[in-house]
């Protein structure tokens, strides 16, 4: 469907695409991490591409593969009614991921979300806390190796409160 | 009597932190604005989510395919119907499956009846959040028998599950049509009761007009979709722009507003549950006869009971689907559908076993939320009621 926007991409980022295809309708480019700003700014910029709708950004976890992570990145034209995904691996050692806050106020929370459930960290952003949880939460739960059932230490209620017993004893897990 | 200079009578204050939420009646118990003040005027504000997130993500993950339903009746848990279309729409396409044309109209329908249900509580609560009771209880009677007919249809009020993949649980009951027919006359006409109480009335307007008031660039640029965006002129609905199931087959309308504020967002809404209700009753002239799913060989939906329990193949392939769930090629897709808050996008990995790999919906409140800062900064305290009731947030799908 957006074949044009991949050849796009491809000719004006020779090398940082690294793979692209189409599933059922879906295109998908991958580009190398210190591609990914450009390419993105590239895609929305350019009167040619004018994918100016941010539509969703979310990671993927792929513990067996290096690098660990994918950044998935969607994005529509609001002109020509394209859409595009653009993709990036992020290694685990280098958790971090160039921030789309200065191209869009919208990448803002979702890139939160993004952090808080996968502790990628997005380079740039101006208030990288978490969002859907809450500060004291141990580990990022949308990573393949956090358990389920996994319990989280009890939160005291004030700073200078002693620490409370667990309400009840650690489950193994 | 003594003289006072103006400079005398004013205190010097500091910006005062008010936490406005969780508990907080117009908050609807999951959020939180935490608002700084000077006096009476905001100066800015943190709007903080998370109270209803029950980790959706992570149970999609240890279920197989079909299980997803339940939980997605409790995203936007004021239109259910809507969130279990778009889910099993997405699973379609990760399949490449096309159900067959009686099941897209049934969808639709219920769909659409599940809109105006959405739109008449959302307008029911912000009514009400500016004192309006009457127009609450007038609206969510509305709603009512239309929760009657979809309770007739699937069993259920609010959690209906009734979507499958590849079909639907059941076929609708005789009676249907003339029930729909019947009831969303009524239902339309205390809608208009409703606008004739509010539309005009002082109060409302001054509380609602100009105030939460974006442009459309800015609301693109936050991610707005939805009623939230058309109120601002953009006529961007996906029904029309991409359109799925019969929508193509069916006439319709997409109301717009001018001014991005809070009134044209209420009246958006009202002229939808319209719009709505006209792709109902021509979708129930036009319902075709026909099977309401794909068929049983395809090995996607449960056998009929009666053949599970006296053939050895269905038993077993029963026994397949319930044990290890539906066999998903492995694929990404990201597949999109108009529900009542907007794009409501589903982005699925399957690795190839009975599993997501990863099940993300990309709510379109989250996005909506996200500008509620920049809409009430340099407005007064009260205004954020409106503004808030009109973006409508519904915690179960921003925070899930």
């Amino acid at each position: 469907m957006s074949q044009r926007l991949v050849d796009l991409v491809k000719s004006r980022f020779p090398q940082g695409v690294l793979e692209s295809h189409d599933f059922r309708g879906d295109d998908t480019v991958v580009v190398r991490r210190e591609d990914y700003l450009e390419v993105v700014r590239f895609l929305k910029d350019s009167p040619g591409t004018a994918m100016d709708f941010f539509v969703d950004l979310t990671c993927v976890d792929w513990p067996e593969r290096k690098p660990r992570f994918d950044v998935v990145l969607h994005l529509k034209s609001f002109g020509s009614g394209e859409r595009l995904r653009v993709k990036t691996g992020v290694p685990e050692d280098d958790c971090t991921c160039p921030s789309l806050t200065g191209l869009w106020p919208a990448a803002n929370w979702f890139e939160r979300e993004a952090y808080d459930m996968y502790g990628v960290r997005f380079s740039g952003h101006p208030d990288l806390r978490r969002i859907l949880l809450y500060e004291e939460f141990e580990g990022h739960p949308l990573r393949k190796d956090y358990p389920k059932e996994k319990r989280q230490p009890l939160v005291p209620m004030r700073d200078d409160a002693p620490p409370q017993p667990p309400p009840f004893p650690e489950r193994p897990h | 009597m003594e003289e006072y200079r103006e400079e005398e009578l004013t205190l010097p204050a500091e910006p005062m932190l008010l936490h406005m939420g969780p508990s907080h009646p117009a908050m609807h118990g999951t959020v939180r604005c935490v608002v700084k003040l000077d006096g009476e005027t905001v100066v800015g504000s943190d709007v903080q989510i998370g109270y209803l997130h029950r980790g959706f993500e992570k149970e999609c993950e240890w279920g197989t395919w079909t299980q997803v339903f339940p939980y997605t009746d409790r995203l936007n848990y004021a239109s259910p119907l809507l969130n279990n279309i778009g889910y099993a729409l997405a699973v379609e396409k990760l399949l490449g499956l096309q159900v067959p044309a009686r099941c897209q109209y049934i969808r639709v329908i219920l769909g659409e009846l599940a809109r105006i249900c959405d739109h008449s509580v959302c307008s029911a609560a912000m009514a009400m959040e500016l004192g309006a009771f009457t127009v609450f209880l007038y609206l969510v009677k509305a709603r009512e028998w239309i929760f009657d007919i979809l309770e007739e249809v699937t069993g259920a009020r609010v959690t209906h599950a009734f979507c499958r993949i590849g079909g639907l649980r059941w076929d609708l009951p005789e009676n249907f049509a003339d029930r729909v027919r019947s009831v969303l006359p009524k239902s339309l006409e205390a809608i208009h009761e409703c606008e004739q109480l509010l539309l005009r009335n002082r109060i409302f307007m001054d509380r609602t007009m100009g105030v939460g008031t974006i442009t459309p660039e800015r609301a693109l640029a936050w991610g707005w979709t939805g009623p939230c965006l058309r109120s601002t002129g953009v006529a961007y609905d996906v029904r029309k722009a991409h359109p799925y199931l019969v929508y193509e087959d069916l006439d319709f309308d997409i109301p717009v507003g001018s001014q991005g504020d809070n009134y044209d967002r209420f009246v958006c809404r009202l002229e939808e549950i319209r719009q709505s209700a006209r792709i109902v009753m021509q979708a129930l002239d036009k319902l075709p006869d026909g099977p309401i799913a794909v068929p049983d060989d395809t090995g996607i939906l449960l056998p009929q009971k009666l053949e599970t329990y006296t053939t050895i193949e269905r038993t077993i392939q029963h026994f397949k689907i319930i044990m290890e769930g539906i066999q998903v090629p492995p694929g990404e897709v990201y597949s999109y559908s108009e529900a009542a808050n907007g794009e409501l996008g589903f982005y699925l990995v399957s690795n190839g076993s009975g599993k997501p790999w990863k099940c993300r919906v990309r709510p379109p409140c989250f996005a909506n939320v996200q500008a509620l800062s920049e809409l009430t900064r340099g407005r007064l305290l009260p205004d954020i009621i409106p503004t808030f009731g009109s973006i409508n947030m519904i915690g179960g799908e921003c925070d899930r």
